[in-house]
């Protein structure tokens, strides 16, 4: 139980990155799903960053007073998967914008009744 | 003096990426199409040279602005990436002369020079990924190539594209995010980025910490089986082949897929061995489970399709499943096959998706129903269509033949005979779609509407003829394409890179 809680913070990542998932595949509302998507990229963010942290750890930055840091590689890629996650969800709403337009609804399952075969 | 043949690697990703760039700024859609035009017939040049190069005197390793690996990024070619690159390339510069008609007759005109810019990136994301050698930079660059292939897919005409691209854009994200988990598992068991270095470390962090490791391969494989489109994984393909304008559907059915198979073998073979991978999890006996399913069950949906775009869409996924095949058997000969089968389907399909974009361009349909007769009004468009049809089919003296040749002597070799028939029996299900295109095309007296339809101009004919006859010379002179693959697969059944 002790080794559980100590990792609460794992728990909290994988309930997020669940979530996220499950939002995607359960709605039919296409933001919403953009929503869990982007709450399931976030969470990836975290598997990242956790480990990369250590507890009294200081950046980076070579001074003999400190000896010891974090891990900097780890944000550094978060920082472009950040970007690459902004970049996702601005197209991902710009087609929802078109769509609205093409269909005048944003509901998967109108959708599906509007073009039978798409 | 710096010498560009030293910096190949990196100048097949800058150049394009600068070309996108401008053409996005040009917006003038007739100079965007010269830049693209000269950037894409530069591009295989420079990649041929490179292969040459790789094949004369081993891998070629790039380190961008100077830093060591595995601590820099590093750009790594060897046979094997080196072979995909000389294909991407050269599908994208055979794909050029055939945009500029059908860019204008499907695109709005002031989407033109956004096209080609997009075109361009997904271009350089693609090269990106095949060049780096850096697990993390690939993922950046598949999502280059992914959001830009969202964009190409939305600029079709009919509504349905946007409702392809979004559903696309929402599992090709899952897709990438979950590669992204897997990358981030190995670095926590190794430490290391670099593709050469997680191969080194890989097998002592097996054996210390053997439950990361292979979650961290459960993810990869998901994620990039999301990306080729390994049935079941494939939802996303049917509806975006089908509605995106026709340049993007050669575009992605030669390249796109191919270069996420790519990146399934480098992790499977380079990155993680047989020795690691393949004994810690089923991963072989999954893929090939897999590919069966997908052979059979796409190939059946494919026969009762009547929209060419989507018949031809559901055939990529069961000619995936060929090419997966040969990467779950994993024996050189199956190897072999599969890698020359990457190369043969993308001559192929590219072919049979141009013929259909002529018919398009011409009859502004892709419906068998409307296009009886068909042969007789395009006849060289439809014998291109025949030959490469042929060519799927794995007719002997066509390039299907040898790659299904290689996979029934890998599947034999593997004491599997019954997977050696039912590969050579799937041809059928192959002859009877095509067999039915045929057959209305040739055979049923020609339909009223299609009474003033003739060839397309020699600008879109020329690299359809182009594409039919290297189905047949590829099927004839197999010194290039089976050659070399062979030398790849002998080096990735050793283990190492060759």
């Amino acid at each position: 139980m002790g080794r559980f809680l100590d990792h609460y913070n794992y728990l909290i990542t994988i309930f997020l990155m669940m979530a996220g998932l499950y939002i995607v595949i359960a709605r039919g509302n296409m933001i919403k799903k953009l929503v869990g998507l982007g709450i399931f990229q976030t969470s990836v963010y975290l598997v990242y960053l956790e480990p990369a942290k250590i507890i009294g750890g200081t950046a980076p930055i070579l001074d003999p007073a400190f000896t010891v840091y974090s891990n900097p590689l780890p944000h550094v890629l978060i920082l472009t998967a950040i970007v690459v996650g902004v970049a996702t969800l601005a197209l991902g709403l710009a087609l929802v914008v078109r769509i609205n337009e093409a269909y005048g609804t944003i509901e998967e399952d109108e959708i599906v009744g509007k073009d039978p075969d798409a | 003096m710096i010498d560009p043949l030293a910096h190949l690697p990196v100048l097949l990703v800058v150049v394009p990426l600068l070309a996108a760039v401008f053409a996005g700024f040009l917006r003038n859609g007739t100079v965007a199409f010269a830049l693209s035009l000269i950037v894409n017939w530069a591009l295989p040049a420079m990649a041929i040279v490179l292969l040459a190069q790789v094949l004369s005197t081993g891998p070629v390793s790039y380190h961008i602005g100077g830093w060591e690996p595995p601590w820099g990024i590093e750009y790594r070619v060897d046979a094997l990436n080196g072979f995909v690159l000389v294909l991407v390339s050269v599908v994208g510069a055979l794909i050029m002369p055939f945009a500029w008609r059908s860019v204008r007759r499907e695109l709005e005109p002031d989407r033109h020079a956004w096209f080609y810019c997009m075109y361009l990136l997904c271009l350089t994301g693609l090269l990106g990924m095949v060049v780096t050698g850096d697990a993390f930079n690939a993922f950046v660059f598949m999502e280059i190539s992914s959001l830009s292939t969202y964009v190409l897919i939305a600029l079709g005409r009919d509504r349905r594209a946007l409702l392809a691209a979004f559903q696309y854009l929402i599992m090709g994200t899952i897709g990438a995010t979950f590669y992204v988990i897997g990358i981030g598992l190995l670095y926590l068991a190794t430490g290391t980025l670099n593709m050469m270095d997680l191969a080194g470390r890989l097998g002592d962090a097996a054996a210390v910490q053997p439950r990361t490791v292979v979650t961290g391969l459960a993810f990869l494989v998901v994620g990039i089986s999301l990306k080729l489109a390994l049935f079941p994984l494939s939802a996303w393909l049917p509806a975006a082949y089908a509605f995106a304008p026709s340049v993007v559907t050669i575009f992605l059915a030669a390249t796109a897929t191919k270069v996420a198979i790519y990146l399934l073998i480098r992790l499977l073979f380079s990155i993680v061995g047989p020795s690691v991978g393949f004994a810690v999890s089923p991963v072989a006996e999954m893929i090939i489970g897999l590919s069966l399913i997908a052979i059979y069950v796409a190939s059946l949906i494919a026969v009762f399709r009547l929209d060419l775009k989507r018949m031809l869409a559901y055939s990529s996924l069961a000619q995936i499943g060929y090419i997966t095949m040969g990467i779950g058997i994993a024996n050189q000969a199956a190897l072999t096959g599969g890698i020359v089968h990457l190369v043969n389907h993308a001559i192929t399909k590219a072919g049979l998706f141009m013929a259909v974009g002529c018919i398009v361009c011409r009859t502004g349909t892709a419906s068998l129903t409307e296009l009886a007769g068909i042969g007789r009004r395009m006849p060289l468009t439809m014998a291109a269509f025949t030959i490469a049809g042929l060519g799927l089919i794995g007719a002997p003296g066509t390039v299907g033949f040898i790659s299904k040749w290689y996979l029934v002597i890998g599947a034999l070799k593997d004491g599997a005979p019954w997977l050696a028939f039912v590969i050579a029996s799937s041809s059928l299900l192959t002859m009877a779609y095509i067999g039915h295109v045929l057959e209305v095309a040739w055979f049923r007296p020609t339909a009223l509407a299609l009474a003033g339809v003739n060839d397309p101009p020699l600008s879109m004919l020329l690299p359809l003829l182009a594409l039919a006859g290297a189905t047949i010379w590829f099927g004839l002179d197999t010194s290039w394409t089976a050659g070399i693959a062979s030398r790849i697969a002998d080096g990735l059944v050793g283990g190492a890179a060759p």
